[in-house]
C-alpha cells in the first residue's frame, strides 16, 4: 500500500509561506513525515516562520514571502529534510492520549450499520474495529479543532455516501477513506455517522480551547445511550467524559 | 459607559480587526476584516494602531449614537453618512459629540464599508482578536439595541481625509502560481487569464464565486488531489469549473485544487467589487508578486502621512449653516460666507 520511497517536494503557498509535501495519497507514513518534520522545523525556531501547520500529508511553514525570498528559505528546508528518511522517524514526545466514550449505533449513531455494510463487517465487528484501534490525529482542519483520525484498516477504504445528511451533529463520529472525523459542530456531510461522543473539539472560552493537536492518538470506548445522556448532563467544559494522558 | 448605542442595525454588521493568525495547525483560519485596507485607512485617520477593532458593514449600515464625545473614521465601500441629519464624508474622520446621532445609509460603491471609533471598539477579545467569525461561533452580529463598548482615546484631529486606493469596482488582480498551478495545462491557466470574469452576488466572508461565459476551468488531473493548506486569495476551481476567491473566513484546508492566489495587496480589491462588477485575473511571477506586495506594504506603512485635512467646498457643503465657522483660516478667509454666498 505504501510506497517505500517518498521523494518530498517542497513549494510556495501564494505569498503566504512554503509547503513541504510527503506525497500525493494519503498514507499512515506521509503523514507521520509531515507531523515529524514539522516538530523538527518547529524546533530550529527561525524568525521568518510565524506559525506552522501539517495536513494530511504536508506541513506549511507560514513566512511572508514578499519579505523573506523563496529560494533561501527553500534550500534551508531542503537541508533539513536530506538529514533523514521521515517516514520512520519517530512521532514527537509529549503527545496525548485521549480515551473518549462514545456511543455506536442506534438512534444517537444512525449509519453504523450501512458503513458496517460498505466495509464488509458485521456492526459487531465494525465497533470492535473503532474501538480497538489506536487512531492518531492525522491533522486539524473544515472546522476549528476537528480532527481527521487515521488510520483505519482497509477494509475501511469506504466512500462517502453520494448524498449529503444534511444535519449531523457536534461530537459525532463520521467514518470514510479509512479515516473517522469527529465533528466540531452541526455540519451537513457525506461521511456516515458511526458513533456519538460528547467530546467538544472547540472550546473557545475555556484555558484549552483546542484540545487535540496533530499527532495526538485517540482511543473510542463504547458506552450506553443512557451513559451518554448522563455525561450530556452534566458536559459544561466540554469534556464529554474522555480521559488524558501525555505520551513519553 | 463609554460607547455606540446602536439604534438601528443594518442586517450584516459585525464587529472585525485583523484576524487571529496562529491558529492554523489547529484549524482555526485568521478571519477579520475583509478589506484589509480600509481598516488601515481608519487607522492613519485616526492616527491609531490597525490592530483596533472596527464595525465592518455589508449594504447598509445602521444609526447610532455616541454616549460620549468621539471621533469616528468612515473608510471601504462608500455608503450615505450624516452627522445629525448633515452628510458627512467618506474616507474622512469626524467629531461625533455625545448625544449625536450617526445614520450610514446604503451602500454606493464597493461592498464592505467600515465605521472606526477613536480608542477602537473594546470588549473582550476572543483567541486574541473581537473579530467576529460566525460559522466558528465567535462573536454575534450586531443588533439594534447593542452598546458597543469604546476605548479610550486621546485627543487628536478630526475633520481629516486621504484618497483611498481606487479598489470599489473590480478590475485585474494579480495572482501567483501556488501549489496546484502546474496541475493545470497551460491551455486553461490561459483562458484563465483572458476571461472576463463577473462577480457573482453568491459571495460571502468565506469565498466569493466567479462567473464567466464559455466553458469552466476544470482539469482532470487536477480532480482528485489529498485536501491541502488553504491561504486567502487562494483561487479554488469547484468539481463543475467555477472559480471561486477564498476569503478570510474560508475553512483551514481544502481539496478542490486552486489555479492560483490572488496577491494580498490586490484581496481588497476582489472583497470591494460589487455584484455584477468585471474582474480579470493576471498571473505574474513569484519574484515578480512578491515585489509587488512588498512596495505595497511599504506605502500601507506610509498611510498616515498621506493624511490632509478635509477641504470645505461650500459648493458642497450640503448645509451651511449648520457648519459652525469659528475662527481659523476658513471664516478668516471667507468672511462673507456664513452670509450665505
Amino acid at each position: 500500500m505504501q510506497t517505500a520511497q517518498i521523494i518530498p517536494t517542497i513549494r510556495s503557498v501564494g505569498l503566504n509561506g512554503l509547503l513541504v509535501t510527503f506525497g500525493d495519497t494519503a498514507t499512515d507514513a506521509a503523514n507521520r513525515a509531515a507531523i515529524a518534520f514539522r516538530s523538527a522545523v518547529d524546533a530550529q525556531a527561525w524568525p521568518e516562520i510565524t506559525e506552522s501547520s501539517s495536513t494530511l500529508v504536508s506541513a506549511f511553514f507560514r513566512v511572508d514571502l514578499s519579505e523573506h525570498g523563496f529560494d533561501g528559505l527553500r534550500d534551508r528546508l531542503s537541508g533539513i529534510l536530506d538529514g533523514q528518511d521521515w517516514t520512520s522517524v519517530s512521532l514527537p514526545a509529549g503527545r496525548t492520549l485521549w480515551t473518549i466514550p462514545a456511543v455506536f449505533g442506534g438512534p444517537r449513531a444512525p449509519q453504523l450499520a450501512e458503513a458496517a455494510e460498505a466495509a464488509g463487517l458485521s456492526a459487531a465487528q465494525a465497533e470492535a474495529d473503532l474501538t480497538s484501534a489506536r487512531l492518531r490525529v492525522l491533522t486539524l482542519g473544515f472546522a476549528p479543532g476537528q480532527p481527521y483520525l487515521g488510520t483505519l484498516g482497509e477494509a475501511w477504504s469506504i466512500p462517502r455516501q453520494v448524498g449529503l445528511t444534511p444535519n449531523v451533529p457536534a461530537g459525532a463520529l463520521v467514518a470514510a477513506v479509512r479515516q473517522v472525523c469527529l465533528f466540531t459542530k452541526d455540519t451537513p456531510t457525506g461521511w456516515r455517522h458511526v458513533g456519538q461522543s460528547a467530546f467538544a473539539c472547540f472550546r473557545p472560552l475555556s484555558d484549552t480551547p483546542f484540545p487535540l493537536a496533530p499527532g495526538d492518538e485517540v482511543q473510542f470506548t463504547a458506552i450506553t445511550a443512557q451513559e451518554l445522556a448522563r455525561i450530556e448532563a452534566h458536559n459544561a467544559d466540554g469534556g464529554g467524559g474522555a480521559l488524558s494522558e501525555v505520551l513519553e | 459607559m463609554r460607547g455606540l448605542v446602536v439604534q438601528q442595525a443594518g442586517p450584516a454588521m459585525a464587529l472585525q480587526d485583523l484576524g487571529r493568525p496562529g491558529f492554523l495547525a489547529v484549524g482555526l483560519t485568521c478571519g477579520g476584516a475583509a478589506d484589509v485596507r480600509a481598516v488601515h485607512e481608519g487607522a492613519a485617520l485616526l492616527r491609531q494602531s490597525p490592530t483596533l477593532a472596527v464595525v465592518e458593514m455589508v449594504g447598509t449600515g445602521g444609526t447610532f449614537e455616541a454616549t460620549q464625545d468621539m471621533r469616528i473614521a468612515l473608510t471601504g465601500a462608500v455608503m450615505t453618512a450624516q452627522i445629525d441629519g448633515s452628510a458627512v464624508a467618506w474616507n474622512a474622520s469626524h467629531a461625533l459629540p455625545k448625544g449625536a446621532k450617526l445614520t450610514i445609509g446604503p451602500t454606493r460603491s464597493g461592498t464592505y464599508g467600515y465605521l472606526h471609533v477613536g480608542g477602537g471598539f473594546a470588549g473582550e477579545p476572543v483567541l486574541g482578536s473581537r473579530a467576529t467569525h460566525l460559522s466558528c461561533g465567535l462573536g454575534v452580529l450586531v443588533m439594534q439595541g447593542d452598546v458597543l463598548p469604546v476605548g479610550p482615546d486621546k485627543p487628536g484631529d478630526v475633520g481629516m481625509t486621504l484618497t483611498p486606493e481606487a479598489r470599489l469596482s473590480g478590475g485585474t488582480v494579480r495572482v501567483v502560481p501556488s501549489v496546484q498551478t502546474e496541475d493545470f495545462d497551460a491551455a486553461i491557466r490561459q483562458r484563465f487569464e483572458n476571461t472576463e470574469f463577473r462577480r457573482d452576488p453568491r459571495a460571502n466572508r468565506q469565498g466569493i464565486r466567479m462567473d464567466s461565459d464559455g466553458e469552466g476551468f476544470s482539469n482532470p488531473k487536477a480532480l482528485s488531489i489529498v485536501s491541502e493548506v488553504i491561504v486567502p486569495g487562494d483561487i479554488q476551481i469547484t468539481g463543475d469549473g467555477t472559480p471561486f476567491v477564498l476569503m478570510a473566513e474560508s475553512q483551514t484546508t481544502g481539496g478542490y485544487p486552486r489555479i492560483g492566489t490572488v496577491l494580498p495587496c490586490d484581496l481588497p480589491r476582489v472583497a470591494q467589487a460589487p455584484a455584477g462588477a468585471d474582474v480579470r485575473f493576471a498571473f505574474v511571477t513569484l519574484e515578480d508578486g512578491a515585489a509587488i506586495q512588498a512596495r505595497a506594504n511599504a506605502e500601507q506603512a506610509k498611510l498616515p502621512g498621506t493624511v490632509t485635512p478635509l477641504v470645505r467646498d461650500p459648493a458642497t457643503m450640503q448645509d451651511l449653516l449648520s457648519y459652525q465657522l469659528v475662527g481659523g483660516v476658513v471664516s478668516a478667509m471667507h468672511s462673507d460666507l456664513d452670509e450665505g454666498e
